[in-house]
């Protein structure tokens, strides 16, 4: 199988220094405002800072992917002790609340690494994170073509071993012939 | 289109309930900017001089400033303005914490509260919608505690809200009002909203701020970004630990605490202790602190970590701000750090000053140590013990009692002041550390220091803390040290001033109180006020400014940031003379209210030797390079130069120009 190469851009978070200041999302809604610096709004931000400061909780989060459909059921974290919010890690844009959403127009707000022309070293959050709770890296990574393919058959395993090789292909057969 | 500020202010008025969203006159911002600057101009046009603290007249403002909400470092400060009940003067404490970026995001410059609420009630402020709610149910709840009940009844995590605690609800004369990890404390704010019967203001926004040259206006703050991170790698060299950095001083970040505990006076501002700092108490300090210190924090856009989180033994989670952690240590006359973390927290439940607070109570230990308050005073009654006779156990049925006004309480609630003269039998002999009826900070010196005889006369905050700062607080022993210090100062107004500092001495004919001279003395404090004033309008915290030796904002970018931001074609001219209007008009209306010279000085004891023709030709010194009369009062010339004739014409028509002085 053919390998490619992949830039993987990773904002590491030292969540442990961050002190809760919030600059990460005045600047963030700053460089995504039109024309640039123009409109400061942090609800804009696609960085939020999730804080409980009496718990000792001060967690940044980067807007991820938008989901039309909230999941199934949801998560709630506790760790050394503090209780996170629920879903408080995930990254997505979804039904179940108002995280990275344009607070007038409701549309997705996601992280695109502050893409610019001519690209910047790296995002503005982290360039103005003083205290070094953001780090930026970059890594290249080899990745094989047909890896999708193989996302398909675990996923298949998984139905199989929950509803029957029977039933599956049935399904399967029957979506392939609304097609 | 408005840059920087929004351009409306939130009128309520608590007596019918009606509240609007008025458009503010886009002029007010080149004539006063913004912040504490139109705050004293709707004061002046509003509140009339017979106005008392407690009369629904008196008008309780809470302020954002001109860059809050912009990217500029540590904008983070919210301004209350209100006639003091303790001094009868504007008082203008300020907090540090979210609420007033959250009250810019929701569209408001400003929030005016008048008149006086029937019932208990809280302010919910949600970008457009603002509604007056019910707040029985949170009476004689704690401060912070309220915080977050509100936060959690309105299901809105992000919500900023500051509140009062029980103290003010009793019209504590130092009252403070509370708010994330900060608290707008001095002159008894609190006890002017518990007279109106608001428990708490909350605030969320998710509007936005524009400004009229981003790009410059981040290159600016790009400057900027470098010499904090140049700051924070070099601190200053020959300063003591808690100065040497930039940003208010970081308290709960270092644990050498032999500058304030040896230098500060203890008790009721008594005595110095030179030993104090010894090896046992320096361990175990420090390891109270490590131990209890979460992690340290900061306020809205700010680099800097000057509060801390603290968890101490069975104590609930709070904040402390700076220097709160000594205070109450240092007035009980208690060795031990626990203690200071212990009662800091029920202080800060009960909403009071932690400046003025430790100082009442060790007043009224004084007192009763002298024979003057008895047991009879510090008696039990069906609701509450008596007063323990241990130093801890004192100082905590003394503060039960005080924002309570229970008691004994209910005479100290009022201030040093007021109670050693509601007391008599000679207690007015223990007021020996007011201004203006206004505690102060607990120092008591040897030598007279001209510069600080003129801040503390002469500022309207009434608070040292606020008036000093850019200019180092001793002369340096060593010659090369202070041409090292001076060769990279670009902070200074002009270089003539490299000049006072090099031929500054600790002894001899060129140290105090004779040098730095009047003239010399005159513009350095000018200039440290100019800088807090202008700090005050923008409402950037003075840690990263004023108060703050070679600090990141200073007089040769400020015009620079504000005109990128608002669009105004400023240079330092024309921003000193804007804040020179504001400050002149500060000054007028506490003249008006029966301010004088008299008023005008330092306690008797601050120093041990004083200087009485030195320290009147200094004061008629200042008031001259000022532009005042000989009381003080500015004179038609000087108002008319600051397009201030209205206030001229109204000082004339009050008979306030005596003896043919104008």
């Amino acid at each position: 199988m053919a390998k490619i190469k992949k830039k993987i851009k990773t904002i590491k978070v030292d969540a442990d220094k961050c002190n809760g200041c919030r600059t990460c999302e005045v600047v963030c809604s700053a460089f995504h405002s039109s024309p640039k610096w123009s409109v400061i709004n942090p609800a804009r931000s696609r960085i939020q800072i999730i804080r409980h400061p009496l718990k000792n909780i001060w967690l940044p989060v980067f807007a991820g992917e938008y989901a039309p459909a909230e999941c199934m059921g949801r998560d709630k974290y506790i760790i050394d002790g503090k209780e996170y919010d629920e879903c408080a890690f995930c990254r997505a844009s979804c039904p179940s609340r108002d995280l990275f959403k344009e607070p007038d127009s409701g549309l997705p707000l996601k992280c695109d690494m502050c893409e610019d022309d001519p690209p910047r070293e790296k995002p503005l959050c982290v360039e103005w994170c003083l205290n070094d709770v953001l780090i930026y890296e970059e890594r290249e990574e080899e990745v094989e073509e047909g890896v999708e393919m193989e996302d398909v058959e675990a996923g298949l395993t998984s139905m199989v071993d929950k509803y029957g090789l029977e039933k599956v292909a049935e399904t399967i057969t029957r979506m392939s012939q609304k097609e | 289109m408005r840059y920087a500020e929004t351009g409306y202010n939130l009128e309520i008025d608590l007596a019918t309930g009606n509240i609007e969203r008025v458009e503010t006159d886009p002029k007010l911002m080149e004539t006063h900017l913004g912040g504490l600057g139109t705050s004293v101009k709707i004061h002046w046009d509003r509140v009339p001089p017979e106005v008392k603290a407690f009369d629904p007249e008196n008008l309780l403002i809470f302020s954002s400033g001109l860059l809050i909400g912009t990217p500029a470092f540590s904008a983070n400060r919210t301004i209350v303005t209100f006639i003091s009940p303790q001094t009868g003067l504007l008082a203008y404490p300020m907090m540090g914490g979210f609420w007033s970026a959250e009250l810019k995001y929701a569209g408001y410059d400003k929030v005016i509260f008048r008149n006086k609420s029937p019932e208990w009630v809280y302010i919910w402020i949600n970008n457009d919608k603002v509604e007056i709610r019910d707040a029985s149910h949170l009476v004689g709840k704690g401060a912070l505690e309220t915080q977050e009940l509100i936060r959690n009844e309105l299901n809105q995590p992000n919500a900023q809200v500051a509140a009062i605690g029980p103290a003010g609800e009793n019209k504590v004369f130092v009252a403070s009002i509370e708010q994330s990890r900060s608290s707008s404390s001095r002159g008894g704010g609190g006890a002017v909203m518990g007279d109106k019967k608001i428990k708490a203001v909350a605030v969320r926004g998710t509007k936005d701020i524009y400004l009229a040259h981003g790009d410059e206006f981040m290159e600016q703050m790009k400057e900027m970004t470098k010499y904090i991170k140049f700051r924070n790698e070099n601190p200053l060299p020959g300063i003591m630990t808690i100065l040497s950095g930039i940003g208010s001083p970081a308290e709960m970040k270092h644990t050498d605490e032999k500058w304030h505990t040896e230098s500060f006076a203890w008790g009721n501002a008594r005595r110095r202790r030179k030993d104090f700092w010894t090896k046992e108490i320096e361990e175990s300090w420090k390891k109270t602190q490590l131990e209890s210190t979460k992690r340290l924090i900061s306020c809205f856009n700010c680099p800097t970590q000057c509060g801390g989180l603290i968890t101490h033994e069975d104590v609930p989670s709070y904040m402390m701000k700076c220097f709160s952690k000594l205070t109450y240590l240092m007035g009980a006359e208690v060795d031990d750090l626990d203690f200071g973390y212990k009662i800091a927290k029920r202080a800060f439940e009960y909403g009071v000053d932690s400046f003025s607070t430790p100082q009442i109570l060790a007043f009224a230990v004084e007192l009763y140590e002298a024979g003057i308050l008895t047991d009879k005073d510090f008696a039990g009654t069906d609701k509450y013990e008596a007063c323990p006779s241990d130093k801890r156990g004192r100082f905590f049925w003394l503060l039960d009692r005080l924002a309570h006004r229970e008691g004994i309480g209910d005479i100290l609630a009022d201030g040093v002041y007021w109670a050693a003269r509601k007391i008599g039998k000679g207690a007015e002999a223990y007021d020996h550390n007011t201004i203006k009826k206004h505690e102060q900070m607990n120092i008591k010196l040897g030598m007279m220091d001209p510069l600080y005889y003129l801040m503390y006369s002469t500022n309207e905050k009434i608070s040292i803390t606020q008036m000093e700062g850019n200019w180092p607080q001793a002369a340096f022993p060593n010659k090369e040290d202070r041409e090292a210090f001076v060769k990279d100062w670009p902070q200074l107004p002009d270089e003539h001033f490299k000049q006072y500092f090099l031929d500054w001495e600790p002894r001899g004919e060129k140290a105090n109180p004779y040098y730095p001279t009047a003239d010399m003395c005159s513009e350095i404090v000018d200039w440290m006020e100019m800088l807090h004033n202008i700090d005050d309008a923008c409402c950037v915290c003075a840690g990263m400014s004023s108060f703050c030796l070679k600090p990141p904002w200073h007089i040769h970018n400020y015009p620079k940031i504000i005109s990128a931001a608002t669009g105004l074609d400023l240079d330092e001219a024309g921003l000193k003379k804007i804040v020179n209007r504001s400050r002149n008009l500060h000054r007028a209306f506490n003249i008006r209210r029966g301010m004088s010279r008299a008023d005008e000085k330092p306690p008797e004891d601050h120093w041990k030797k004083r200087f009485p023709e030195l320290e009147e030709n200094l004061l008629s010194t200042y008031y001259k390079y000022k532009g005042w009369n000989m009381d003080g009062i500015p004179t038609k010339e000087k108002l008319h130069e600051l397009d201030l004739d209205y206030v001229a014409e109204d000082l004339e028509k009050r008979g306030l120009y005596k003896n043919g002085q104008d």
